[in-house]
């Protein structure tokens, strides 16, 4: 209780665990656990042979946080910005740093905007996003879907429900921009 | 080569991607044999994380065979067996030179606040991940460590995030011999940092999920007590009542950005992003716990605000510790743990999926169907 001065005694006394659990106790000294202490100087570097690495070199411009003093020597190319949903991204990052709400809202508001282009995009290729393949809800089927579900205490099929709009929402985007785009491009026609 | 790619919120294909080249001259490019979908990636899948581009390919938990090396690496050669911690660091900058390996400053252009990981959008780095056939490795000579020939290519994979997590979370909570601790979340993480505990020296180790068959596990595999929160009006209320009305010395957060429990904490959150992520778990943990007590959180939260307790935590004199586990760092200790047997990591894996069908593994990993703990990806070039 901790209304008086003792903890609650435990079930189990340390030989009881000792025998129950494979390892008990293995690493039971605070100060001989491999993160403590929490700033522990490696002199070897970890295998790094330089006190600052190489820089890789920047071929094309690359956004960084407001809080670099630089270009950090080693960076992801993985998806250069592009489009619509690049140039917002580049303003997240050119003019607010990551202590401001508005850097992460713009970024946000660009991976929104980055699927609505990819669908319109994918429907101009080869390649239009089919949204049973790429939900993977065949494993509905082929994973026991509502076994998995029925009779069960599951905090989250209350909100699962929610989960087709979200995947809608994009193609609906998309679908909506197309039509705008050809009134627009109709429209022009006329003058 | 072929690579998951990103769609857009809860889509995800495979498509043919470019080989990935030599960027930098540390650098190795690796060809992925095994890898696995993480609880974090399903932030990344359910559109959570600020920066997931279109056509980002995830992945951060991989083994493989090393393909090609850059001009300056000397520690690794091509054919090498590898397991590839989850975080990209230089092994030099201030962070890394001190072991935070998880909080590297040179090799996220991105954020200063994250370090960098492998397929987790640009806020971490932009680096592609390893749900692909091949990868490029930064820091070749800093990172990858060769698998020794004891041990389970199952096994490895799990040393490159999940095991380790769990064995840090554990770490932070500072327990003590006897110690109660409290464990939120039933997944890969919280199952390790549940078994972890008791290696710790715990008295008493309590796992809290509302997923039955993930309960079952933790009670077979980590030897854990079990609740499933939805079966009390008020889970804290009962963990008061668990432990005479103390609280617990330690609770650990292991399910981060979309825990449920709340309907409007998680759908703000996990639904429509005005946070940056649910906090009902750590609130839980805020407030299960003694005064005085430590919280670990390994659980992941976006850039952005969430309505954390935090009087709470202040009026009960907590110690809140947190980080991205610096993988490396728990190496030694946990190949000894494996191989003494105190630890079989590949325990927790339920689903062995091929990378061609990965869109389904996303599925049932998000919707937990079918039992699923942890599904591999085997990629077709393995
Ligand atoms: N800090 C790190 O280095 C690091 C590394 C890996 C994963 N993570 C994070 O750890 C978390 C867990 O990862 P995982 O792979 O185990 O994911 P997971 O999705 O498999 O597990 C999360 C579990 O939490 C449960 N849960 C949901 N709401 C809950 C609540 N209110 N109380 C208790 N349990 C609840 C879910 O049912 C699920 O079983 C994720 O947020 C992930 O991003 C962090
Ligand atoms: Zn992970
Ligand atoms: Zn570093």
């Amino acid at each position: 209780m901790p209304y008086t001065p003792h903890k609650p005694p435990l079930a189990e006394t340390t030989e009881q665990l000792r025998a129950r659990i494979p390892g008990w106790g293995a690493d039971l000294d605070p100060q001989d656990r491999p993160s403590t202490p929490k700033l522990d100087l490696r002199e070897d570097l970890t295998g790094a042979h330089w006190e600052f690495p190489e820089r890789q070199p920047e071929s094309r411009p690359r956004e960084r946080s407001l809080e670099h003093a630089f270009l950090t020597p080693v960076f992801g190319t993985a998806q250069p910005t592009r489009g619509l949903s690049g140039a917002i991204r580049k303003v997240a990052y050119e003019r607010y740093s990551e202590a401001r709400a508005a850097h992460w809202l713009l970024l946000i508001a660009a991976d929104r905007v980055d699927a609505v282009e990819a669908h319109v995009g994918s429907l101009a290729r080869l390649r239009p996003d089919n949204p049973v393949t790429e939900t993977g809800v065949q494993a509905e089927l082929t994973h026991r879907g509502l076994s998995s579900r029925l009779g069960r205490k599951r905090a989250d099929v209350h909100h699962q429900a929610l989960d087709p709009f979200l995947v809608a929402g994009p193609f609906i985007a998309a679908a909506g921009a197309a039509v705008a785009a050809r009134s627009l491009i109709r429209g022009a026609g006329r003058d | 080569m072929r690579a998951m790619t990103y769609r857009g919120p809860y889509k995800v294909r495979v498509e043919d991607k470019d080989l990935p080249s030599i960027e930098h001259p540390n650098d190795a490019i690796v060809r992925v044999t095994m890898g696995a979908i993480c609880g974090s990636d399903l932030h990344l899948y359910h559109g959570l994380m600020p920066d997931t581009r279109v056509g980002h390919t995830f992945g951060h938990e991989f083994i493989g065979v090393v393909h090609e090396v850059g001009g300056s690496v000397r520690n690794l050669q091509v054919g090498d067996r590898v397991m590839v911690p989850f975080n990209i660091f230089c092994g030099s900058c201030f962070y890394c030179a001190r072991g935070l390996y998880s909080n590297c400053h040179n090799v996220n252009a991105n954020a200063t606040a994250v370090g960098a990981i492998y397929g987790y959008s640009h806020t971490a780095g932009g680096y592609d991940g390893g749900q692909a056939e091949y990868v490029r490795v930064p820091f070749a000579d800093v990172g990858p460590v060769l698998i020794p020939e004891w041990m389970d290519d199952e096994d490895a994979v799990m040393l490159t995030d999940a095991l380790p997590t769990g064995y840090f979370g554990a770490q932070l909570g500072d327990i003590a011999e006897g110690d109660t601790v409290l464990v939120f979340g039933a997944g890969p993480v919280g199952l390790f940092a549940a078994k972890s505990a008791w290696l710790m020296g715990a008295g008493r180790v309590v796992v809290v999920d509302h997923l039955d068959y993930r309960l079952d596990k933790a009670r077979e595999f980590a030897h854990a007590e079990t609740f499933n929160f939805v079966e009390y009006d008020d889970i804290v209320v009962e963990m008061k009542k668990q432990t005479d009305h103390l609280g617990f010395d330690v609770a650990i957060d292991a399910v981060g950005a979309e825990a449920d429990g709340n309907l409007l904490m998680h759908v703000t959150s996990a639904k429509l992003k005005m946070q940056g992520g649910s906090p009902v778990a750590l609130n839980w943990a805020i407030d299960s716990v003694r005064k005085g007590a430590t919280i670990s959180v390994m659980g992941a939260y976006g850039p952005l605000f969430s309505a954390v307790k935090f009087g709470d935590a202040v009026n009960k004199g907590l110690t809140l510790r947190m980080n991205q586990c610096p993988v490396k760092r728990q190496w030694p200790r946990l190949f000894e743990h494996v191989q003494s047997g105190y630890l079989k990591p590949s325990d927790i894996i339920t689903h062995r999926i091929p990378l061609e069908h990965i869109a389904e593994g996303y599925h049932l990993f998000s919707a937990k169907l079918d039992g699923c703990i942890k599904p591999l990806i085997l990629p077709s070039a393995a």
